[in-house]
């Protein structure tokens, strides 16, 4: 299990694994806001922690057709699926392998963005812890969408619409416990701790849906 | 003992030519069923004096609410069936849970349009982000998603199997969208037709509701089985078509006539 976690973590950040590129492409989305609304920096501070959370959101969703496919083309999948570890707790690896080497340097570039945004300290330090512990869910959930689109030759696209309106909640509870961190009336730690049940909840479902998904669709 | 009864019962449904000779014989009835009962429903609608304060729009409520009942209702039969696919492996559970998707997107289009019509009036807005109505387009959302995934894929098998995994997963959904009036404190009106104590509805309305909803149901019966009758011959089709390429393919002259 920790060599598969080193494997993949090893594959995802070097040439064309393709974490770096989320990063990017994060940092782009996020970019490309003030040129939407305009620069203004009240504006911008006042949706920032919204920003930058679908900003993490996209290009969570960017690397997920990698999860699988690769390994589908090179064949390991089967070897995973033929070996005698419950194929649940190698998936599970799998999902903490890809959010390592794709969400954790999200929420590690969003202090940056959310000085972009013009956040102060308060909010980006909720609006980072809030990705630490939201991101893992938008993976897992994932992990159910890249499994059951693993056959299709270009299952980018579909995995994204299949997967966006399961990640609505991870999204609504994130940016609440961000705002709420920031603006005083609203208590911080009841959406915070709604966004960890939900992870943990997916870190139960989602690797059980992709199991099972990995296991009905290599015949 | 009668468990094992409807189980057999169930397994015999297994063979679609069973499942068409049922079709043919009930489908005629639940047409005719549905068809009274919209007029009756209708009737009634129109009957029914205007609400004191809503006016005229309060008829919106008999297609809105019958709508958006129906496509939650509509998911839970397809999370049924998917149960049905994945641990029973019964062939026309794909079928049910296929064909029911467009149906439930429509339901769901049609209970999220009349709502914003109804809105308008009563709220002053066609749309506001709130937890219910959020929560009811995200549905139709994974409905549209779900019958792309379906197309997606050649295999009807596989793509029933998969299309099952993603209906058990996004049956989250459905408890967040029936609670989520009482949840969150949000623009739409929390239940008050089924609710404790008794429905808060008067019942001048509350009749063509009711009335209403039982004709939505029946036409989402209706509806479902001719839609699984045609996906199975459609099946059937689609088979011979396959079967006449394949003996065709024996015969060199014939290829070419085939594909035109």
């Amino acid at each position: 299990m920790a060599a598969l976690l080193l494997r993949d973590l090893k594959l995802s950040v070097r040439a064309g694994g393709g974490a770096l590129i989320g990063v990017l492409f994060f940092i782009t989305v996020v970019a490309v806001i003030p040129f939407g609304v305009g620069p203004d920096l009240n504006l911008l501070s006042r949706i920032g922690p919204a920003i930058v959370w679908i900003g993490a959101l996209l290009s969570a969703l960017l690397g997920l057709d990698r999860m699988f496919q690769t390994e589908r083309e090179d064949g390991s999948l089967d070897l995973m699926l033929m070996q005698e570890h419950p194929l649940v707790l190698t998936v599970l690896v799998k999902c903490l392998a890809h959010w390592i080497g794709n969400g954790l340097p999200l929420v590690i570039a969003s202090p940056l963005l959310g000085l972009f945004m013009n956040m102060d300290e308060v909010a980006i330090g909720a609006t980072m812890l809030t990705l630490l512990v939201g991101t893992p869910a938008l993976t897992f959930i994932g992990a159910v969408g890249a499994a059951v689109a693993v056959t299709l030759p270009r299952g980018g696209l579909l995995v994204s619409i299949l997967v966006l309106p399961l990640a609505v909640p991870v999204l609504i509870f994130g940016v609440s416990a961000s705002y709420a961190a920031v603006e005083d009336p609203a208590p911080f730690l009841p959406p915070f701790l709604i966004l960890v049940a939900i992870t943990m909840f997916f870190a139960v479902l989602g690797p059980l849906g992709a199991a099972l998904a990995l296991r009905n669709a290599d015949d | 003992m009668s468990e094992s009864l409807a189980i057999t019962k169930l397994s015999d449904l297994a063979n679609p030519t069973r499942f068409l000779g049922l079709a043919s014989r009930v489908l005629p009835w639940l047409s005719a069923v549905t068809a009274i009962l919209f007029a009756a429903g209708l009737y009634l609608s129109f009957a029914g004096e205007g609400d004191y304060q809503q006016g005229l729009t309060v008829r919106i409520m008999y297609v809105h609410v019958p709508a958006a009942w129906l496509s939650m209702m509509c998911y839970t039969v397809m999370a049924l069936s998917a149960i049905g696919t994945l641990v029973w492996r019964h062939p026309l559970a794909d079928v049910a849970h296929k064909t029911a998707a467009p149906l439930g997107a429509a339901f769901t289009l049609i209970a999220l349009a009349t709502g914003s019509l109804w809105g308008k009036p009563m709220w002053g807005t066609w749309w506001v982000w709130d937890a219910r109505l959020t929560s009811v387009f995200v549905l139709f959302l994974m409905y549209l998603g779900l019958i792309a995934l379906n197309r997606a894929m050649d295999d009807p098998g596989k793509a029933a199997r998969l299309c099952a995994i993603l209906i058990l997963v996004g049956f989250v959904n459905i408890p967040i969208i029936k609670f989520s009036v009482d949840w969150w404190n949000t623009l739409h009106q929390p239940a008050s037709v089924i609710r404790m104590g008794g429905s808060s509805i008067d019942g001048s309305f509350l009749r063509p509701l009711l009335v209403m909803a039982l004709a939505f149901t029946m036409l989402f019966f209706t509806l479902h089985i001719a839609a699984m009758r045609n996906e199975i011959w459609r099946r059937r089709v689609s088979a011979q078509r396959r079967m006449a390429a394949r003996m065709a393919g024996d015969k060199p002259g014939l290829t070419t006539e085939m594909s035109t």
